[in-house]
C-alpha cells in the first residue's frame, strides 16, 4: 500500500516536520522503501509563489505562533515574541536559508577536549568525530549540489563580494571566495542556475537554491512511500506502559484532533519546537516530558555568535542585488585563543532590503545618527559574522505555562544570555569586519546586533553517556528506542559553520540507521 | 491636488480659502503643512488629506514629529504623512484617539514651557529631539517609532530615492542587469 497511510498504520514512521532534517529524512527513508508520513505545521507552497518582498514573505513563510523570550540577549528587548526568524511551510526553514554549507572542523566535534573546562559553559564532545562525518558529508554536498564539491564551479561574485573579498586581502585575509553554496552555479538535478535575483531569505523563485520542498520531498512522494500532510500541527507523543512511543496526535487544518499511529517517531521541528513538543508530552510515566531523564530536553540552546556589520562607501554598491551569501573568509575560523576566546567565527556576505535594513539596523534607534545611515543605504556593503558560541545550561527552552498558542497548549519560553566567550569574539568580529571595509574606504562601518536566532541549536543534544544529554550519537533519544531526534536540536555543540549541511548529513545518516535496525527488528 | 485620503463628507474649509490664521500657522516646523477647515493641505507638494477623527493640528504635529525620529531631507513630507495616515483612520478607537491626543499634547507643553510655542512650531530639529528625548519612554512615542520603521521605509514609492530596487524575480534577477557591475574598486 503506497501514500496516502491511514491513521491506524501503526508500520509508518511518522516525521514531525518538513525541514533540512525532518524532509531529508522522510526523502531517504522512502527511497529505501520505508513508509513515512510527515506532519507540518505550515502549509505548501509552490516556489513561484514565494514573494519578492521582505514583510510580505515573512507573513507568507515566517513562524509567527506565539512566543516568548527572557534574558539579556537584545532580540528580548527589541522582539520580545520572534526569538527566531524561521519557517513555518513545507520545507521548513531550508526555504529561509541563504545556502551557505560548510562542513564542521575536525576540532568543532571534540570542544570539550580542545577548549577545556570554560567556566560556566555546559561544553562536550560530540559522540561523532569528523571521520565518521565525512562519508555522509560527501554524500549530503553531492545531493544538495554544494559549489566547490563535486566539481562544481563556485558562484559568480556581486557587488557586495567585490568590496568584501577587496577588504578582506587588503587586511591580509587568505581563505576567501563566493564560497560552498547549495545554489546552482550550473544547472544540476533538474534544478537551473541562479538568477542573481537576491531575496534568498524570501525563498527562491529560480530553483537555483537547494530545499527540501523542491529538491527532497518530491523525490520522497514519487516513490509513493512518503506523505506530507501540511498544516497538521503535532501536539503530543503518545506512547505505551513499556514506555514506547505509538504514535502523535495533532490538529489538522481544520483543528481537529487526529491520532496517527507509528512505528517511530522522529521530531524534527527545530530547536524551539522540538523541544517544546517533548515536554509537551509529559505523562505519569514521563512526568519531566519525553527523552528527558536527563534534565537536559530544552537546555544548552545555542544560536551562533552572530552580528552583523554594514560599511558606507563613496559610491554605490547595490549590495542586494544577487546572490545573498555566497561570499566568505574563513581565516577566523580557525582555534586561535591568542584572539581572547576559543572557537572561531566565518565572516559572509549579507545583505537586507531596504525594509528589513530598517527593522534590524539598530532596532529601536532614531534620529540622525540612523537615519543617515539608512541614506547610505545604496552604497552600503554587508557582511555577517557567524560563530560558535558557547552551550549553557541555563540558555534553555521551557514551556511559558502563562501563555497558551491557538490550541491551548503552554508557548515556548526562550531564555538566552551571551557568554563571556561569545561577547568577546563578537567584539572582535566587529572589529575585523570593520576594517575590512575600512581598508576599501568606507566612510562609515556599523555594528549591529544579532537578529532574531536563524541558527537554532542543541536544545536535545547528544552525548555519549545519557546522563549528558538528550540522544546518542543516532539521533536516537537515549531514554525511547523508537523516538529519534532529527533537526539541529541534536547538535552537542554549534561550530562555527552554518549549520544546514550537518543537519542534512546528519539525517542521511540516520535514515541509514533506522533502515538497518527496522530491518533487524530493534525498533 | 493628490487627495492622500478619500474625502467622505464635504470639505469644512472656510469660504475664502485658508484662513490668515492657519496661514501664519503654516510657519515654523511644519513649513508647507497648512491646515485647512477640516485637512492638512501642502501645496508645494500638491496633496491634501483630511483629517476628522482627529484635530488637524494633531495630524499636523505628527507628520512634523515623524520627520523627526526618522530625518530623511530627500523625502517629502506626503512619505511621512502616509506614515501616519493610519492614526487618523484608526482614531475611530477612542483608546488610540486618547493616546495620540494625549501624546501630542504632552509634547506641545513641553514644547510651549521651554520656547512659547506648539511642538510644530519650535525652529530647530535638535530643539523637537530634545523634547522628543523627554517622551521617547512613552507608549504614544514608541507606538509611532515602531509604526514609522513599516510604514515608512516599506513603502515602495521611497525605496527608489534610497536606491533600493524592490521585487527582482519579475525582472529577470540580475543576472544581466547588473549584480556585479561595481568598478570603482
Amino acid at each position: 500500500m503506497g501514500a496516502p497511510f491511514d491513521l491506524n498504520d501503526d508500520s509508518v514512521v511518522v516525521i514531525v516536520g518538513s525541514g533540512a532534517g525532518g524532509g531529508t529524512l522522510g526523502t531517504e527513508l522512502a527511497l529505501k522503501g520505508i513508509k513515512v508520513v510527515i506532519l507540518e505545521a505550515g502549509q505548501r507552497h509552490n516556489m513561484e509563489d514565494f514573494i519578492n518582498n521582505e514583510w510580505d514573505s515573512f507573513a507568507q513563510l515566517a513562524w509567527k505562533d506565539m512566543r516568548t523570550t527572557s534574558g539579556s540577549w537584545r532580540v528580548h528587548k527589541n522582539f520580545p515574541n520572534l526569538p527566531a526568524w524561521i519557517v513555518k511551510a513545507v520545507g521548513g526553514s531550508s526555504i529561509h536559508w541563504a545556502g551557505a554549507s560548510l562542513r564542521f572542523q575536525e576540532h568543532e566535534f571534540r570542544t570539550r577536549s580542545t577548549y577545556g573546562d570554560l567556566q560556566g559553559a555546559n561544553l562536550l564532545d560530540w559522540p561523532v568525530t569528523l571521520a565518521e562525518m565525512e562519508p555522509w558529508y560527501v554524500k549530503a554536498e553531492d545531493k544538495m549540489g554544494v559549489t566547490r564539491t563535486n566539481g562544481i564551479p563556485g558562484l559568480p561574485g556581486n557587488n557586495n563580494f567585490k568590496v568584501f573579498e577587496a577588504g578582506a586581502k587588503k587586511v591580509g585575509y587568505t581563505e576567501v571566495s563566493t564560497g560552498h553554496m547549495a545554489i546552482n552555479s550550473q544547472p544540476r538535478h533538474d534544478r537551473g542556475s541562479c538568477q542573481q535575483i537576491g531575496f534568498c531569505f524570501q525563498g527562491c523563485k529560480s530553483g537555483a537554491k537547494w530545499s527540501t520542498l523542491i529538491a527532497e520531498i518530491p523525490v520522497g512522494e514519487d516513490t509513493g512511500n512518503l506523505e506530507v500532510r501540511s498544516e497538521c500541527m503535532v501536539l503530543q507523543i503518545e506512547h505505551d506502559a513499556s514506555g514506547k512511543v505509538t504514535g502523535v496526535v495533532y490538529a489538522d487544518k481544520d483543528g481537529n484532533h487526529q491520532r496517527q499511529k507509528a512505528r517511530i517517531v522522529a521530531v524534527a521541528g527545530n530547536s524551539i519546537e522540538s523541544p517544546r513538543l517533548l515536554l509537551n508530552s509529559a505523562s505519569s510515566m514521563f512526568p519531566d516530558g519525553l527523552a528527558n531523564s536527563s534534565g537536559q530536553v530544552g537546555r544548552n540552546y545555542m544560536r551562533h555568535m552572530t552580528g552583523s556589520v554594514y560599511g558606507i562607501f563613496e559610491k554605490p554598491v547595490h549590495m542586494y542585488r544577487g546572490t545573498t551569501m555566497a561570499g566568505v573568509v574563513r581565516d577566523e575560523a580557525r582555534f586561535d585563543t591568542k584572539r581572547g576566546f576559543v572557537g572561531g567565527y566565518e565572516m559572509e556576505t549579507l545583505s537586507l532590503g531596504l525594509p528589513f535594513m530598517a527593522a534590524f539596523l539598530d532596532p529601536g534607534a532614531w534620529g540622525r545618527s540612523f537615519s543617515t545611515a539608512m541614506d547610505g543605504y545604496a552604497n552600503m556593503a554587508g557582511m555577517w559574522l557567524v560563530g560558535e558560541d558557547m552551550p549553557q545550561e541555563t540558555n534553555r527552552i521551557t514551556l511559558n505555562t502563562d501563555v497558551k498558542d491557538q490550541y491551548g497548549l503552554p508557548v515556548a519560553n526562550v531564555h538566552f544570555d551571551d557568554h563571556p566567550n561569545d561577547i568577546a569574539m563578537r567584539n572582535y568580529a566587529y572589529r575585523q569586519g570593520a576594517a575590512m571595509y575600512e581598508a576599501v574606504g568606507a566612510t562609515r562601518t556599523m555594528p549591529t546586533p544579532p537578529y532574531p536566532s536563524t541558527h537554532n541549536l542543541g536544545s536535545n543534544r547528544m552525548s555519549e553517556k545519557p546522563r549528558d544529554g538528550v540522544v546518542n550519537k543516532h539521533g536516537q533519544t537515549h531514554d525511547i528506542s523508537n523516538l529519534f531526534v532529527s533537526d539541529g536540536s541534536q547538535f552537542t555543540t554549534g561550530g562555527a559553520e552554518n549549520p544546514t549541511l550537518t543537519i542534512v548529513a546528519l539525517a542521511i545518516r540516520q535514515a541509514e540507521f533506522i533502515a538497518g535496525e527496522m530491518s533487524k527488528k530493534t525498533i | 491636488m493628490t487627495t492622500l485620503i478619500d474625502r467622505r463628507s464635504p470639505p469644512r474649509q472656510s469660504p475664502g480659502g485658508p484662513s490668515r490664521r492657519s496661514l501664519l500657522a503654516g510657519i515654523g516646523a511644519a513649513g508647507a503643512l497648512m491646515i485647512a477647515g477640516g485637512a492638512i493641505i501642502n501645496p508645494r507638494e500638491a496633496w491634501g488629506l483630511e483629517v476628522t477623527n482627529l484635530k488637524p493640528e494633531t495630524m499636523r504635529t505628527l507628520i512634523v514629529m515623524a520627520r523627526d525620529i526618522y530625518p530623511h531631507d530627500r523625502l517629502a513630507d506626503q512619505f511621512y504623512a502616509v506614515a501616519m495616515k493610519p492614526y487618523e483612520t484608526g482614531s475611530t478607537d477612542p483608546a488610540l484617539k486618547q493616546l495620540v491626543e494625549g501624546g501630542v499634547a504632552a509634547l506641545d507643553t513641553i514644547a510651549q514651557g521651554e520656547h512659547g510655542v506648539p511642538y510644530a512650531q519650535v525652529g530647530w530639529e535638535d530643539q523637537r529631539v530634545a523634547i522628543l528625548h523627554k517622551m521617547e519612554h512613552t507608549a504614544f512615542f514608541e507606538k509611532v517609532r515602531s509604526g514609522l520603521v513599516v510604514g515608512l521605509y516599506n513603502q515602495e514609492e521611497v525605496w527608489p530615492i534610497f536606491g533600493y530596487e524592490g521585487s527582482s524575480a519579475d525582472k529577470g534577477g540580475y543576472i544581466n542587469r547588473g549584480f556585479n557591475d561595481l568598478a570603482w574598486l
